[in-house]
């Protein structure tokens, strides 16, 4: 292994390129969020100076951000990729969930309804095992059985760097390649690569108030309740996801050394300071993921 | 400094999870939410200590029983060097676990309890550490509060170590006395292990130099995908992409590709950071060469005169991994060998492994779940492989059940029978 952040974006690559060989439609999981940019990032740079050979999709909930979304579409556009789309809103309107407060979890229904029309058989996303106790327990390649469910008691060994990549019908693998990468590293090679991200990850001042210790941003999709004081705040966001359930923090942070910097002296980790979802209860990660969830 | 991945091994009762706690902790590596957590949980469940396990045990069976059943991964980082600590569970039932974990690791660590000493569980944590080519093992002699921080009794259990360690292939062996729970030399130094001159495991884990554990002599490029861009810009460019998995490639080598034997030289060496003029082990790169050969995924490429060898037949030591299917000899399975697959056949079970003792016993039934053994192997096309203690990438491989899917099996290529 190289040293630094040079073994690790070896290691991803080879897991990408892996992909690509026992495959025959991966897709790459992309949201705008920092894990996913810095993932295509590799996975473009994996390829070179060939196309990257991956479908590009967004689980979007209709909740998120408008700057990321326009981050996202620029983003694509700078690559020359396409993007598919799997809406949440869409499956909503068809009557397949009701909507609901915080649609995160509604996510799952409409990825495995693009996973099974699309016929994907391999789920690239940003994942890490940082993160989260129950993705510390995640393999690199996670298989997914037919109602793309993960059985934590059940997974294969992964031993060396040999991926077991077999397959049946109808089932289709999740795969991590940064899963070895803390958000240290992620923000370290973003540095290194003077990798564009939504203007969000950066400090700026925002309408916000208080919920359960956190603080959430006041916008069309989340509203302050009666007793909750909006008031303006310099913040920027660790990690972004939809609207309904990503926190703020605040921050002085506005160049990506500055992001470095604090990033490297944090006392909470990304999802405790900004993901109501994940508080709901000890496993609630490893619950929506059994169901399907990245 | 490359990133250490380290395999702790050990169960509960020898103060394992303490001891990672305790380095994250003394670390500063532990998130107020994280530890938040820990208490909360720790406190609801009436437990008298908080119990640091709940860290690394992130499953909910893992959670509500009170054991660990999986590898758990959990990643800190000093000024010095970034870790990932593989924790794997120590009991018996686990031996798959800790083969996982071993696998990848740089180093193991395994505990010794100072008042049992060496026992039936040190021994087959060594064996395994052995078997599985880790190439640095750290003895941390634990507890040592509870022995009076004697130095005789860390003397008598290193002897006791070494001499059972002598008919085992371990090269790098670090002994440590310890008190996790009260911090006794994992980070800081303390007046009580003032007769100890070494390093505390914290500075060991930080110095201890793995740049010379890779293979940097015998040159192995599995091809792992061609790249064609089919543009008018890169009309002709045809790279074979792959992982360096030993020795170091340079641009102007004379190559061989296997296993056509068509040989070529190494015009190019392009990388995601641009061209290279050479490619180290881990390297993910694209090889370019003169000659325009056939060269396609599961082909080597070699040095002319330093080639894996090309056989069917293997002899090996297989770790049964599958909970659910027993070995069957004469079954096919899918053998996956660095980018190449095979189809193979047990064909015979030449002994079991005694992971306790290190004796060999003769096969009492089909292979299950957690049985060590040495096998012959047959693939219905040539491995390009070589020994495991020479090159744990070209040397090692798993078995997969078709019919299932399931990882029936892991493997490590052993010398040809004299």
């Amino acid at each position: 292994m190289r040293p630094g952040i040079t073994g690790l974006e070896d290691e991803a690559i080879t897991i990408i390129r892996e992909v690509a060989a026992c495959f025959e439609r991966p897709v790459i999981l992309f949201s705008g969020g920092k894990d996913s940019v810095v993932m295509l990032h590799v996975a473009v740079r994996a390829f070179a100076p060939a196309k990257l050979p991956f479908a590009i999709m967004h689980v979007d909930t209709g909740h998120n951000f408008p700057e990321v979304i326009e981050f996202r579409d620029r983003c694509l556009a700078g690559f020359g990729l396409d993007l598919t789309v799997a809406s949440v809103q869409a499956a909503i309107d068809a009557g397949k969930v009701a909507d609901a407060p915080s649609r995160n979890p509604l996510q799952t229904v409409a990825l495995l309804d693009a996973i099974a029309e699309n016929k994907f058989d391999a789920v690239l996303g940003g994942g890490r095992r940082d993160e989260e106790r129950a993705r510390a327990k995640e393999r690199v390649f996670s298989h997914r059985d037919t109602f793309g469910q993960w059985d934590p008691k059940n997974q294969r060994p992964e031993l060396w760097n040999i991926y077991n990549t077999s397959l049946r019908p109808g089932e289709h693998f999740r795969v991590f390649p940064i899963s070895n990468w803390t958000e240290l590293d992620v923000w370290s090679y973003i540095q290194e690569h003077d990798i564009e991200l939504p203007s969000l990850y950066f400090a700026h001042r925002r309408p916000v108030f208080r919920r359960g210790g956190m603080l959430m941003a006041e916008t069309e999709f989340l509203h302050a309740e009666a007793g909750e004081e909006v008031f303006e705040e310099q913040v920027r966001f660790r990690t972004v996801g939809d609207a309904t359930c990503t926190a703020a923090v605040e921050s002085s942070a506005v160049s990506i050394a500055d992001v470095v910097a604090e990033t490297s002296i944090a006392r909470v980790t990304e999802r405790g300071a900004t993901r109501a979802d994940d508080k709901i209860s000890e496993a609630g990660m490893e619950d929506r993921k059994r169901q399907g969830y990245f | 400094m490359r990133q250490l991945r380290f395999a702790t091994i050990g169960s509960v009762d020898d103060g394992k999870s303490t001891l990672i706690g305790r380095l994250l902790y003394d670390s500063k590596s532990i998130f107020e939410d994280q530890l938040e957590h820990v208490e909360a949980v720790s406190k609801r469940r009436g437990d008298e200590y908080v119990d640091l396990s709940l860290l690394t045990d992130g499953l909910r069976a893992e959670r509500e029983q009170g054991i660990t059943i999986d590898v758990a991964h959990r990643y800190f980082a000093t000024p010095a060097r970034s870790f990932v600590i593989m924790d794997c569970p120590g009991h018996v039932q686990y031996t798959r676990n800790m083969v996982t974990g071993a696998s990848t690791a740089d180093l193991a660590i395994i505990l010794i309890d100072a008042r049992h000493g060496v026992v039936e569980q040190t021994r087959r944590h060594s064996i395994l550490t052995s078997l599985l080519g880790v190439p640095h093992l750290v003895v941390c002699v634990n507890k040592m509060d509870l022995v009076d921080y004697s130095e005789a009794r860390f003397k008598e259990i290193r002897e006791d170590f070494e001499n059972f360690a002598a008919r085992l292939n371990l090269h790098d062996v670090t002994f440590l006395p310890i008190s996790a729970l009260k911090g006794d030399n994992v980070v800081d130094r303390t007046p009580d292990l003032g007769w100890f001159e070494g390093p505390t495991l914290l500075h060991h884990l930080e110095n201890v130099y793995t740049a010379s554990d890779d293979n940097r002599i015998d040159v192995r490029f599995p091809v792992q995908y061609v790249i064609r861009p089919r543009t008018t810009e890169y009309h002709d460019y045809r790279g074979y992409a792959g992982t360096v998995a030993g020795g170091v490639l340079r641009v102007g080598d004379e190559i061989v590709v296997l296993p056509s034997g068509l040989s070529s030289t190494i015009t190019g060496i392009d990388s995601a950071d641009g061209p290279l003029t050479e490619a180290v082990p881990g390297a993910a790169v694209t090889i370019l060469l003169a000659d325009d050969l056939s060269v396609t995924r599961g082909d080597m490429i070699c040095r002319p005169h330093n080639r894996p060898r090309v056989v069917q037949d293997h002899e090996a030591m297989l770790c049964w991994l599958d909970s659910n299917a027993q070995l069957q000899t004469n079954k096919l399975y899918t053998l996956k060998h660095t980018t190449r697959s095979a189809r193979a056949k047990v064909s015979e079970v030449r002994y079991v492994l005694d992971i306790s003792e290190l004796h060999r016993k003769e096969p009492t039934g089909p292979l299950a779940m957690n049985d060590i053994a040495r096998v012959v192997i047959h693939t219905a096309e040539p491995l390009l492989r070589d020994d495991y203690e020479h090159n744990r990438v070209t040397g090692s491989f798993i078995l997969v059940d078709e019919s299932t899917g399931a990882t029936a099996a892991a493997g490590m290529l052993l010398p040809p029978r004299e």
